[in-house]
């Protein structure tokens, strides 16, 4: 569905990703993993389009349409969506108008993002309707971030660590919330720092190393297992 | 706490004022030039107003704002000339203006984006192109924009009388407020724009394009500017180097209500223009020093301006 090929970023003269391949299939979730400044995020707004990072060479197809060189509300509408890192919500808006500014219909058979089912899955987000969204607890934010991006009705979902700074609680509900988007098909790419939340949703794992490429490709649990991986790409 | 003292402070210093204003002059002059000073800062909001929007979202001083006014108001004296029918000049002149943005955003902004000194550097330079366009078209003499027989003369309630003309303008202002405001906090297109003034990337990467956004607000800012050169052009005489020194007043109202800020222009232009008129009524000789000074006083005290907030 997501077909990342040699993929090479970089701002201004630094270079950061040199030549990363990696596709994600309909209906998987692929978590990416690595250290910080490997170039998890610079992967991510590669793919959504956003700018920095330039695009020295490579591909990123999706469905067959080429990325590179579209606008980032081209992507969006290709049914892209994005979770970006640090929440990104619009504080001067209320709930309610973050889920209205980003509503758009679906544009084939799926099931439906609505308003009222953004809601019904994150009640909290709900009772919250009329509140400004920088009055939000960072958990809330983050629930908001993620029904913005699921209300533009998306089939591929990159999320950019929706489990950073989090309560244990909070991350429990995304946990949760995460595994249900992912019963309900939704392809996702995952980019994490937390190991156990990735491993425990995704079928996938790639990991990002320090040459700015992909060292290490496999399932959850063969990485579980694997400790020198671990201990070389991930420091744990 | 904090914030009761200061509106103690404050009330405090407008009760001396005030006070002290009622000792120089009779209580009808006073409201004479209470109305005086809100309908100047009525055709101030127009321009304010856009100017404000524009740059909340687009970070861009349009400093071609007067410019835009002046050649607003020159062509509603030719349409008013050619037709007499005023809400034609009115309509006529936002719309040519209008165009004049879109040219301007499009063609003139859009290869120079982001980039902050070409950007004033361009639209300073755009006012002096206008100006100068307007000396040739409509030469030099001050001329004021026709107005239709129905505002002209006062109105007269009880004993006090005071122009028709500066209170329709009042009107206007209070309608074109309550449209923005309406504008801006109930709908949708008012959401988006202030989600591009939070976060234009995120807009974007929502499938929004956001450039267009950017177009329709600098176009609806350059129609504001092209009417309230009209409207203004009423009663404020147009003339040639009007373009800047309205351009100057623009600035200290949106200095003082803080940039990007609607109700800040509403604040701002009520107290620039109340500020002008007391001024040039008790001291004269002292008109910039008092549109300034206060400017001064209120960025010491609120750097981003009574209602801005840090950029």
């Amino acid at each position: 569905m997501l077909a990342v090929e040699n993929l090479q970023c970089s701002y201004g003269t630094a270079r950061v990703l040199e030549g990363v391949d990696l596709t994600v299939s309909s209906g998987e979730v692929l978590a990416l993993l690595g250290r910080n400044g490997m170039g998890k995020t610079t992967l991510a707004r590669a793919i959504v389009g956003m700018k920095p990072p330039q695009i020295r060479e490579g591909s990123i197809t999706y469905r067959d349409v080429e990325l590179t060189g579209l606008e980032s509300h081209q992507i969006a509408r290709l049914g892209v969506g994005y979770v970006p890192q640090g929440r990104r919500v619009f504080g001067s808006l209320t709930v309610l108008e973050n889920l209205e500014v980003a509503y758009r219909p679906p544009r084939d058979g799926q099931q439906p993002w609505t308003i009222e089912r953004v809601f019904e899955f994150f009640p909290r987000l709900a009772e919250r309707s009329n509140s400004y969204a920088r009055n939000l607890s960072g958990g809330e934010q983050q629930m908001l971030a993620i029904g913005r991006a699921l209300a533009t009705n998306p089939t591929l979902l990159v999320m950019d660590e929706p489990s950073e700074g989090l309560a244990p609680v909070v991350l429990g509900v995304i946990k949760e919330r995460l595994r249900e988007l992912k019963q309900g098909e939704l392809t996702i790419l995952l980019i994490e720092q937390n190991l156990g939340l990735a491993l425990s949703i995704a079928d996938r794992v790639v990991v990002l190393g320090s040459d700015g490429k992909i060292v290490w490709t496999g399932g959850p649990d063969e990485l579980r297992a694997d400790e020198q991986a671990k201990r070389r790409h991930l420091g744990v | 706490m904090k914030r009761s003292w200061w509106i103690a402070g404050w009330s405090a210093v407008l009760a001396v004022t005030v006070w002290w204003i009622l000792q120089q002059m009779s209580l009808r002059s006073f409201w004479t030039q209470v109305l005086n000073g809100l309908s100047f800062g009525a055709v101030l909001f127009f321009l304010a107003s856009g100017f404000t929007l524009i740059f909340g979202l687009m970070r861009i001083s349009n400093l071609a704002h007067g410019g835009f006014y002046l050649v607003g108001a020159y062509i509603g004296i030719t349409v008013m000339g050619l037709t007499g029918n005023f809400p034609l000049a009115v309509l006529l002149g936002g719309v040519a203006i209008a165009l004049l943005g879109l040219f301007t955003e499009r063609v003139l902004l859009r290869p120079i984006r982001g980039m902050e000194k070409p950007e004033v550097l361009l639209t300073i330079g755009l006012t002096f192109v206008l100006g100068d366009l307007s000396l040739a078209i409509w030469g030099g003499d001050p001329t004021p924009v026709p107005i239709p027989e129905a505002l002209k003369g006062p109105l007269q309630i009880g004993n006090f009388a005071y122009p028709r003309y500066r209170l329709f303008v009042l009107i206007c202002a209070v309608v074109v407020g309550a449209i923005l405001f309406f504008v801006d906090r109930r709908t949708r297109i008012g959401a988006l724009v202030r989600a591009g003034v939070d976060d234009q990337e995120m807009v974007a990467g929502l499938g929004i394009n956001i450039k267009a956004v950017f177009t329709g607000v600098f176009v609806f800012g350059a129609f504001l500017a092209g009417f309230a050169g009209v409207i203004g052009g009423g009663f404020l005489t147009v003339l040639p180097g009007q373009d800047f020194e309205i351009l100057l007043f623009a600035l200290v109202v949106v200095i003082i209500g803080g940039l990007g800020s609607l109700p800040g222009a509403v604040l701002g232009a009520s107290l620039v223009g109340l500020i002008d008129a007391f001024a040039k009524a008790l001291v004269p000789e002292l008109a910039f020093f008092t549109l300034f000074a206060p400017m001064a006083l209120i960025l010491v005290v609120r750097p981003h301006g009574l209602m801005g907030r840090e950029a």
